[in-house]
């Protein structure tokens, strides 16, 4: 294809935009509405992961160790542990920590009837945090089958709520989204459909006179790609906008959500949300015109 | 140059449009193709322009064998055979300049040829003055003008015009039918459908006569036959 040709048919997909501008703003209007849907969707899913990934963060499985292990076995277990691809962080306390931690928290004033003495001389411990909690089991089973160690504890209830809970927040997104795709795919097509109905006529003529299918088809697969992106930077400009407002809003407003309820920033957001929201504009707007001009083909 | 074997054409709806037509054009001929409606007549472009396919028969256009032409290679086939439509069928949103100058963008004509042609052939059907006129804003007349100008801007070696002259009163009429015969005097191929018997008479040219489905007179240098 000649370089004119090419951007001939650009042009017409540009001009084609303002000679429908009609049915151009019914597109956009449709392509907005579901990606500004998608996008706010998006935004409580994300947080929510975000909200379960930072009580994750938080649950520990703590390693204790046979009697009189000496030091240096104890850190070659640790090294080991830390190698291990499920664990984020890992700290080792040593068991005058230990003691000094019971004491302050658990004893209060009977602390003096011990002395000197620390009955957690053999409590040394590593606390250890976890990427993702559904792995907790794998990493105990690990852990146990390590020489010198004594015993692991885990939260299992905690562990296994907030596995359940990660997965269904994933399916049901998971189900929303590919719903929300489906109804957009549906409107898209509808809307070309009704658009490129009218200008049958004019496939028709340019059939007749000899263009090739790219040839038709080019300008309305370009105007449908531009429409998309219309179409998904409005809502992106809406949500940027409605986001940043909202979580500013919460965060002056309800000091108790906010404390422990910590909100992605609107960058953390759109650095998926944008290319996601374009993409998803740019492909219903390729595939409506696409595959609707297609039927229109047969001249 | 057009050839026509033993063609029917039955439609879905069981209703036969062409019977066992067969029908040699030889190159450079100019050619009417008369008959009442339902004689055929636009089934028979349509044939010609691979709209439709027949349900027997062969058809031969500048040596293709229509029948057996790919999808894809339709158009490419359609570039040899100008046409023109009693309804004009002008890009109605795209000036005069746009229309004509459409059918050369289709073929990756070079700008500055399709600048240079485009001119050349408004002046040629009369239209040199009117190139940035909208379909709307012009006369049925010069409409068809127009849709000539589009049919024979790459030179196609076959120019088919179905009821060219329909919709038109006597003076564009004729207009256009000289248009057509000057076409003809360059060496390409013309057929026309129509109902206008006045034309067909007075132009002396080769008639087809059809009636439901099957051609009921060839004449060289004739005239307009009463069916009835």
């Amino acid at each position: 294809m000649r370089i004119s040709t090419l951007f001939f048919t650009i042009g017409q997909g540009i001009k084609n935009i303002f000679r429908n501008k009609l049915f151009s703003l019914a597109t956009v209007a449709t392509i907005a509405s579901c990606v500004f849907l998608f996008g706010l969707f998006y935004c409580v899913v994300l947080n929510f992961q975000n909200f379960v990934r930072e009580i994750q963060t938080g649950v520990a499985i703590t390693v204790f160790f046979d009697e009189g292990l000496p030091d240096a076995e104890i850190m070659k277990i640790g090294d080991e542990i830390a190698k291990r691809t499920e664990v984020s962080k890992i700290v080792f306390i040593s068991a005058e920590e230990a003691w000094e931690s019971f004491k302050s928290e658990e004893l209060g004033g009977y602390v003096d009837s011990f002395g000197d003495d620390n009955p957690l001389q053999d409590d040394a411990n590593f606390e250890i945090y976890m990427n993702d909690v559904s792995r907790q089991e794998t990493l105990v089973k690990f852990i146990e089958g390590l020489e010198g160690v004594r015993q692991v504890r885990k939260s299992v209830m905690v562990a296994s709520v907030l596995t359940s809970m990660n997965n269904f927040v994933g399916y049901i997104s998971m189900a929303i989204i590919l719903i929300l795709l489906l109804v957009s795919i549906f409107l898209i097509s509808n809307t070309v459909s009704i658009g490129i109905t009218v200008r049958r006529e004019e496939i028709g003529i340019m059939k007749l006179i000899g263009a090739t299918d790219f040839v038709v088809r080019a300008p309305f697969v370009i105007e449908g790609i531009i429409l998309g992106l219309i179409g998904a930077a409005i809502p992106l400009a809406a949500i940027y906008y409605v986001y940043r407002n909202v979580v500013e809003y919460i965060s002056e407003r309800f000091n108790i959500i906010s404390s422990f309820l910590k909100f992605l920033t609107i960058n953390q957001i759109f650095s998926t949300l944008m290319p996601v929201s374009l993409t998803l504009g740019v492909g219903i707007g390729f595939l409506g015109s696409f595959t609707t001009v297609r039927k229109h083909l047969r001249v | 140059m057009i050839i026509l074997e033993d063609v029917s054409k039955t439609y879905s709806t069981g209703s036969p449009a062409l019977n066992n037509i067969t029908l040699h054009v030889k190159p450079g001929e100019f050619l009417f193709i008369v008959g009442d409606s339902g004689s055929g007549k636009s089934t028979l472009i349509k044939l010609l322009l691979r709209e439709l396919t027949p349900t027997s028969g062969r058809i031969i256009v500048n040596n293709t064998d229509v029948v057996k032409l790919k999808h894809g290679k339709i158009p490419k086939y359609r570039r040899g055979i100008g046409v023109v439509f009693q309804d004009f069928r002008l890009l109605k949103d795209r000036n005069v300049y746009e229309n004509v100058a459409f059918a050369q963008r289709i073929i990756s004509v070079p700008g500055r040829e399709i600048r240079r042609n485009v001119p050349s052939v408004l002046s040629l059907v009369g239209l040199a003055e009117k190139y940035r006129s909208r379909p709307r804003e012009l006369s049925g007349g010069e409409q068809q003008r127009v849709a000539l100008a589009r049919a024979i801007i790459n030179n196609p070696p076959i120019l088919l015009a179905d009821e060219p002259t329909g919709n038109l009163d006597p003076k564009n009429s004729w207009e256009i039918m000289n248009l057509l015969d000057e076409i003809n005097s360059h060496g390409t191929t013309v057929l026309v459908v129509t109902h206008n018997r006045e034309i067909v008479n007075a132009m002396r040219k080769r008639v087809i006569t059809m009636k439901k489905g099957i051609i009921l007179s060839d004449q060289e240098q004739g005239g307009y036959i009463d069916e009835d």
